[in-house]
């Protein structure tokens, strides 16, 4: 079988057997968007207006809490040594171990997401917008975040410099994410934002695994 | 017959030179121990040559081919200190993916590997059950499953009963008869035919 597949099976399987480690910034999502209308007002319309940018930025945290772990794990434990060891080329194993991490944060977060934006008063369209920008987005978030999770995997608790490091890559993505959602709730055209988004999956889909390993392999120096 | 050549080594790190100007040469069937106290850059040589870390000079040939190239990655076997295990994977599934990392091997006889290392009625276990020892032998029974010509292996004894330890040795035997070739570090005794001494 092809090694991006073993890699994306192999990280799965990991990941099932301790749930916790994916479960907990899934929990933080929810719990923590779930507290704004407690928090601010249960008013419909205020609440409406402030939903595209809780839900966003929430999920940029709870996809930050869960990079850190993205290559850690097995740097610690010496598997990481015998994939940049390895013959195979190592951006489809990186990219294999992105896209398992894209399916334990990002897509949980895609499939809840009606759920919380019915929570916060949001019409159908805009939810529909919404999850439409989260599933061009969210596999940007953990692709960038793989560049910056391999090039700190050698230090220890690395979560704030990993943080530093990420957050103004993932600054243009939250910006047409919430103003494709906000515009939309007014009837507005939102193609351009989506183009964008696109454009900036596809570009870090093309360039995020070549990257990243070459942070890995000047961090496993 | 195979030969991997090192010419004028150096590496440093930090500020220590570990060692400069290292070069030698090693033919099949030769069992190479690299020896030199804590620090001395043992393991940072076998890293080197591992094509994990570069040196600061020198390189290294394995038949002609660079250290960075995939027939190179693809003859050589590296096992480090970490065992390479996930502790969440059961012994086979952990073997597996080492394997499919390691070689091109197509049909791998896993089972007779674990029983050969003595973990026989351990292929399902979750490797986090497993005491140090019965680890480092999942990543050691790697050793009867490769096809890899150059073996580099890192304290390889360590935690090893002594039954386990004169398994591999006879598996390193056997390797160089059949013609490739092994470097090891050890602070324990080993009894291997064709032994080779360097010291750093």
């Amino acid at each position: 079988m092809n090694i991006f597949l073993l890699t994306l099976i192999r990280d799965l399987k990991m990941a099932f057997r301790n749930p916790s480690s994916f479960l907990n910034p899934l929990m933080f999502f929810v719990i923590s968007i779930s507290l704004f209308p407690i928090a601010i007002s249960p008013d419909a319309e205020t609440l409406m207006n402030i939903a595209p940018g809780i839900i966003w930025v929430i999920t940029m945290l709870s996809v930050l809490l869960s990079l850190n772990s993205l290559f850690h794990y097995d740097y610690d434990n010496g598997v990481l040594e015998q994939i940049v060891i390895s013959h195979h080329s190592l951006p489809l194993v990186l990219l294999g171990k992105t896209t398992a991490h894209w399916i334990l944060s990002g897509l949980p977060i895609i499939l809840l997401s009606p759920l919380l934006g019915v929570a916060l008063f949001l019409d159908s369209k805009s939810i529909y917008i919404l999850m439409l920008t989260l599933c061009l987005a969210t596999p940007c978030l953990s692709l960038v975040g793989s560049i910056g999770a391999s090039l700190v995997v050698s230090i220890k608790n690395s979560g704030m410099l990993l943080s530093l490091l990420i957050l103004p890559l993932y600054i243009p993505i939250l910006i047409f994410a919430t103003s494709a959602v906000s515009q939309s709730q007014f009837n507005l055209p939102v193609n351009g934002q989506l183009y964008f988004l696109g454009s900036i999956l596809i570009f870090s889909l093309i360039s995020a695994p070549f990257i990243s390993a070459v942070a890995l392999r000047i961090s496993m120096e | 017959m195979s030969k991997l050549s090192v010419n004028n080594l150096s590496c440093q790190r930090g500020y220590n030179l570990l060692f400069k100007n290292l070069s030698f040469e090693l033919n099949s069937g030769e069992v190479l121990r690299i020896t030199g106290q804590n620090g001395s850059g043992k393991t940072s040589l076998l890293k080197i040559i591992a094509g994990l870390n570069s040196p600061e000079l020198g390189s290294i040939l394995f038949d002609q081919s660079k250290s960075n190239s995939e027939r190179y990655q693809l003859e050589t076997l590296f096992l480090g200190h970490y065992a390479a295990l996930s502790l969440e994977l059961s012994c086979i599934e952990n073997l597996e993916y080492l394997t499919n990392l390691s070689t091109e091997n197509i049909a791998p006889n896993f089972h007779n590997a674990l029983y050969k290392v003595g973990l026989k009625n351990y292929e399902h276990e979750l490797a986090r059950n497993l005491s140090a020892g019965q680890k480092r032998k999942i990543a050691l029974s790697l050793l009867f499953i490769t096809h890899s010509k150059v073996w580099l292996l890192d304290e390889p004894f360590t935690a090893l009963d002594s039954n386990g330890i004169k398994i591999i040795e006879s598996q390193i035997e056997k390797h160089c008869e059949k013609g490739g070739l092994c470097i090891l570090t050890t602070h324990q005794d080993c009894n291997i035919k064709n032994l080779r001494e360097i010291s750093l």
